[in-house]
């Protein structure tokens, strides 16, 4: 790479964003100066010190001579830009961890009480939505902009649009993670699930998130290839629904610009509806499209197969999007949503079991001709692991939606372990598959022990069994014993007598969380050891099938 | 790039690709499975058959209300009402017949233990716990150790009228001072006293404190209400302090404290929330557990 040493002035480009990075800085040092709430000001001060320190970087930028531009190609060959990957790949680790770890801490307050100490700051009320934000958006949201960037570059054999906006992407969104998290260990929440963030939260996401769209598309358009990858269909679809779930369950009126506190304008049912609409479209767009979109890329490519069946991907990625968009209200069987709303959340659940299957069966027969690498790569294994473990969690999805079952279910820790064996096994493996593979590509390094990527495995994989069969044991006992009657017509357990009879497999859950949470630390480290001290893979493009020629 | 080369046939499979490539990543031209064709297929054709059964589609004011005339809401009024019917008769002799009564009828008993174990988990364990076993500042009910009494009647005014409701005007109500907060005793006087009052209960009293004195105090401040000898009046609410029972603990240090600022403990009235039979449900029940007088 032709890299000028000289210190050169500023773009046109960069003195525009620097520009943009002033704006926010004056704006939310003036709210700082008049917030309501001390913790809202805070935030405000983090968001000033983030815009200061973009303008610090950006004239470093100029100064150390990195071209304005960086060249689109090199050689013929297309300049890959792996910089916001690398760091989306790393803070993916860390926060899976940190995730994982709340993950276990919650799961062992609910075993025994007297852990939340009685200190506010850390009550599972504050630490539940740290958790789930923290592994969804925090751990899985970097995963995904990794993936996705890393993807639509290789599959398109051109480099991801714009210099400073995938730093832009990357970075932002991990701001609006650290004002989210903080936020609810403060008491700043909107109190919707997965959708906690209060609306300054919210609207920065939106501007990060359009900003993702504009990067992913116009890296679209500059493609190569003449066809569109179904891996960045997926990615797609997960960037666009998403935006449009999160502007619709956000759709909130600030009391005062001053004050982090916002009302819905929906009300009542209709809240409920918008909510449950998010959502399930968050595990069906966010921990389903964009973890497919994954398992397109790196499943084929390190098995070092074709993909299974062209048209079977064309018919479930149409069928799951069409249909998991109607799903929601089978979050609200059995309440004041209309018979009719719950009617149409349960088939269109029903009828989502194949489209989810399809994408199954496209990730486990691309093996055929390969399974024996399942023997000698724990990779590749954890990968179709994962994917098992989507087929497992998506038939479960729909028996769940059936009203009958749901009568038992509902509100019971089957759905916190039907959530776990999607959550830890299909999103939490593909993730991890998809690291290791990256890491060793980014930095072409060789992994640092693959004989520690197996203890991972298995210690991860005893732990979900682990979580989800206590679950299963504690939700199906919950839900017979609140509906227990005794023959005079009274309820035979009082609510109280039912969580006591959960004790022990809230700590057997926690048993299996700690499983995974030590197979996470032992993936830290050897990704910590593989870019720190990992010798250096055989040729530049180790790993990776020889480039196909650019026409 | 690959050209569109429809004859480009995968070896391991036999199948052919569909003549694209990706970063090495190419597509076989595999058809749908038959088994996952006909399974999505026989979903779809489930579901419209469950549209026509059920409510469903909505319309501009109205939506489909399906065949078989199906409402959630009418299915939990046909099962409460169900069961309305099935506690009916029982409910109605309860309202009726007298504490005693009840207790002496075997039929009425079992009903009343049944109902009053039910309404106990849901309205009284938070504080009492499970077993009604209590914990500190919450009386267990297993004993025969009564703040305010424990005959069927006692437990039933208790029940009716809360301890320190704030909404009841014939809740039950006693003032224990706050000695120490109120300046009514000094505090090396409080510590002799609640020397004194552990030593009622059989209990050690701490090293040098004139017992004589505290003997004194105790007539002077605390015997109005517990008595002279500490056996406790249920009449005032005033607790016995000869047996070994401590409603807040019976250290030195938590008797102090209980002298100093007094405890105050509530107890909801429940005669808004229960209806009558319920309630005299909750007082057999709770006179059934061991303790009743």
């Amino acid at each position: 790479m032709s890299i000028q040493a000289t210190s050169r002035s500023m773009s046109a480009n960069e003195v525009a964003w620097a520009i943009a990075a002033a704006a926010l800085t004056v704006l939310t040092l003036f709210i700082a100066s008049k917030a309501t709430n001390p913790f809202y000001a805070f935030h405000m001060i983090v968001f000033a010190l983030a815009g200061l320190a973009a303008i610090v970087a950006l004239g470093k930028r100029a100064t150390s001579g990195v071209p304005a531009q960086a060249a689109q190609e090199i050689n013929g060959k297309p300049n890959y830009n792996y910089g916001p990957i690398k760091f989306a790949t790393v803070a993916s680790v860390f926060w899976g961890v940190a995730g994982f770890l709340v993950g276990l801490i919650i799961a062992l307050q609910l075993a025994y009480p007297a852990l939340n100490f009685d200190f506010e700051y850390i009550q599972f009320g504050r630490l539940r939505p740290l958790h789930t934000s923290a592994v969804i958006f925090a751990f899985g949201g970097n995963v995904l902009l990794a993936t996705s960037f890393y993807t639509v570059q290789r599959t398109c054999q051109a480099r991801l649009a714009g210099d400073i906006a995938p730093w832009f992407v990357v970075l932002g969104y991990n701001l609006f993670i650290v004002i989210a998290g903080t936020g609810y260990l403060f008491g700043i929440t909107q109190g919707k699930e997965y959708a906690e963030p209060e609306w300054y939260a919210d609207l920065w996401l939106t501007i990060v998130w359009v900003a993702y769209l504009l990067v992913f598309l116009v890296t679209l358009w500059k493609r190569k290839e003449p066809h569109i990858y179904v891996a960045n269909w997926f990615t797609l679809a997960f960037i666009v629904t998403i935006a449009v779930l999160h502007l619709g369950n956000n759709a909130t009126i600030p009391v005062s610009i001053f004050s982090p506190k916002s009302y819905i304008v929906w009300s009542g049912v209709q809240d409920a509806m918008f909510q449950w609409w998010y959502g399930h479209n968050a595990v069906g767009f966010f921990l389903t499209a964009g973890f497919l979109a994954i398992m397109y890329y790196f499943v084929p490519k390190r098995a070092e197969r074709p993909v299974y069946s062209y048209r079977l991907s064309i018919i479930h990625f149409w069928a799951l999007i069409f249909l998991y968009i109607w799903a929601g209200p089978h979050h609200l069987h059995y309440t004041a949503l209309p018979d009719w709303a719950q009617t149409l959340g349960m088939t269109f659940s029903i009828m989502l079991w194949m489209p989810s299957w399809g994408g199954m069966i496209n990730g486990l027969m691309t093996l055929s001709g390969a399974w024996d690498k399942l023997r000698t790569d724990p990779v590749l294994r954890m990968m179709v692991v994962s994917v098992a473990f989507y087929g497992m969690s998506t038939f479960e999805g729909p028996m769940m939606s059936i009203k009958a079952v749901n009568s038992l279910s509902h509100y019971t820790d089957w759905t916190v372990g039907h959530v776990h064996s999607g959550a830890l096994g299909w999103v939490g493996f593909v993730s991890f598959g998809a690291i290791y593979c990256l890491v060793p590509w980014l930095w072409n390094k060789k992994i640092y022990s693959m004989k520690l990527v197996n203890w991972h495995f298995w210690i991860a994989t005893l732990g979900i069994v682990v979580y989800i069969s206590a679950m299963w044991v504690a939700g199906i006992m919950q839900g017979l014993m609140w509906r227990a009657y005794t023959s005079l017509g009274f309820l035979e357990y009082s609510f109280i007598e039912t969580v006591d009879a959960m004790h022990p497999f809230y700590v057997i859950r926690a048993l299996g969380g700690a499983m995974f949470v030590i197979g996470s630390l032992i993936m830290a480290y050897n990704i910590w050891m593989t870019i720190a001290s990992g010798e250096a893979a055989e040729s530049a493009d180790a790993g990776k099938p020889a480039l196909a020629p650019a026409e | 790039m690959a050209g569109h080369n429809h004859d480009d046939i995968d070896h391991i499979t036999g199948t052919s690709t569909t003549g694209h490539e990706w970063d090495g990543i190419k597509e076989l031209n595999t058809p749908l499975p038959k088994w996952w064709l006909n399974l999505f297929y026989a979903c779809i054709i489930w579901s419209v058959g469950y549209y026509v059964a059920y409510p469903a589609w909505p319309g501009i004011s109205s939506y489909t209300k399906g065949v078989l005339g199906y409402s959630s809401r009418a299915d939990v009024q046909v099962e409460l009402d169900a069961l309305k019917a099935q506690r009916a008769s029982a409910a109605a002799d309860l309202a009726k017949a007298d504490l005693a009564a009840i207790k002496a009828d075997p039929k009425m008993l079992a009903v009343a233990l049944a109902q009053g174990k039910a309404a106990f988990g849901d309205n009284c364990a938070p504080c009492h716990g499970i077993g009604a076993t209590g914990s500190k500042g919450y009386p267990n009910l297993n004993d025969d150790d009564w703040l305010w009494g424990g005959k069927l009647a006692d437990i039933y005014t208790t029940l009716q009228n809360g301890i320190r409701s704030t909404n009841n005007g014939e809740t039950r109500i006693s003032a224990m001072p706050a000695f120490g907060k109120d300046g009514i005793l000094k505090k090396e006087e409080i510590r002799t006293v609640s020397n004194y009052a552990v030593t009622l209960a059989g209990g050690k009293a701490e090293a040098g404190v004139d017992l004589k004195a505290g003997e004194k105090l105790f007539a002077e401040n605390c015997a109005s209400c517990h008595g002279d000898k500490g056996a406790g009046n249920p009449e005032l609410g005033a607790p016995n302090l000869t047996d070994q029972i401590w409603l807040y603990g019976g250290k030195i240090e938590d008797v102090i404290e209980t002298v100093t600022n007094s405890r105050a403990g509530v107890m909801p009235a429940w005669n808004e929330r229960l209806d009558t039979a319920t309630i005299k449900s909750l007082a057999v029940y709770v006179h059934s557990l061991g303790g009743g007088k």
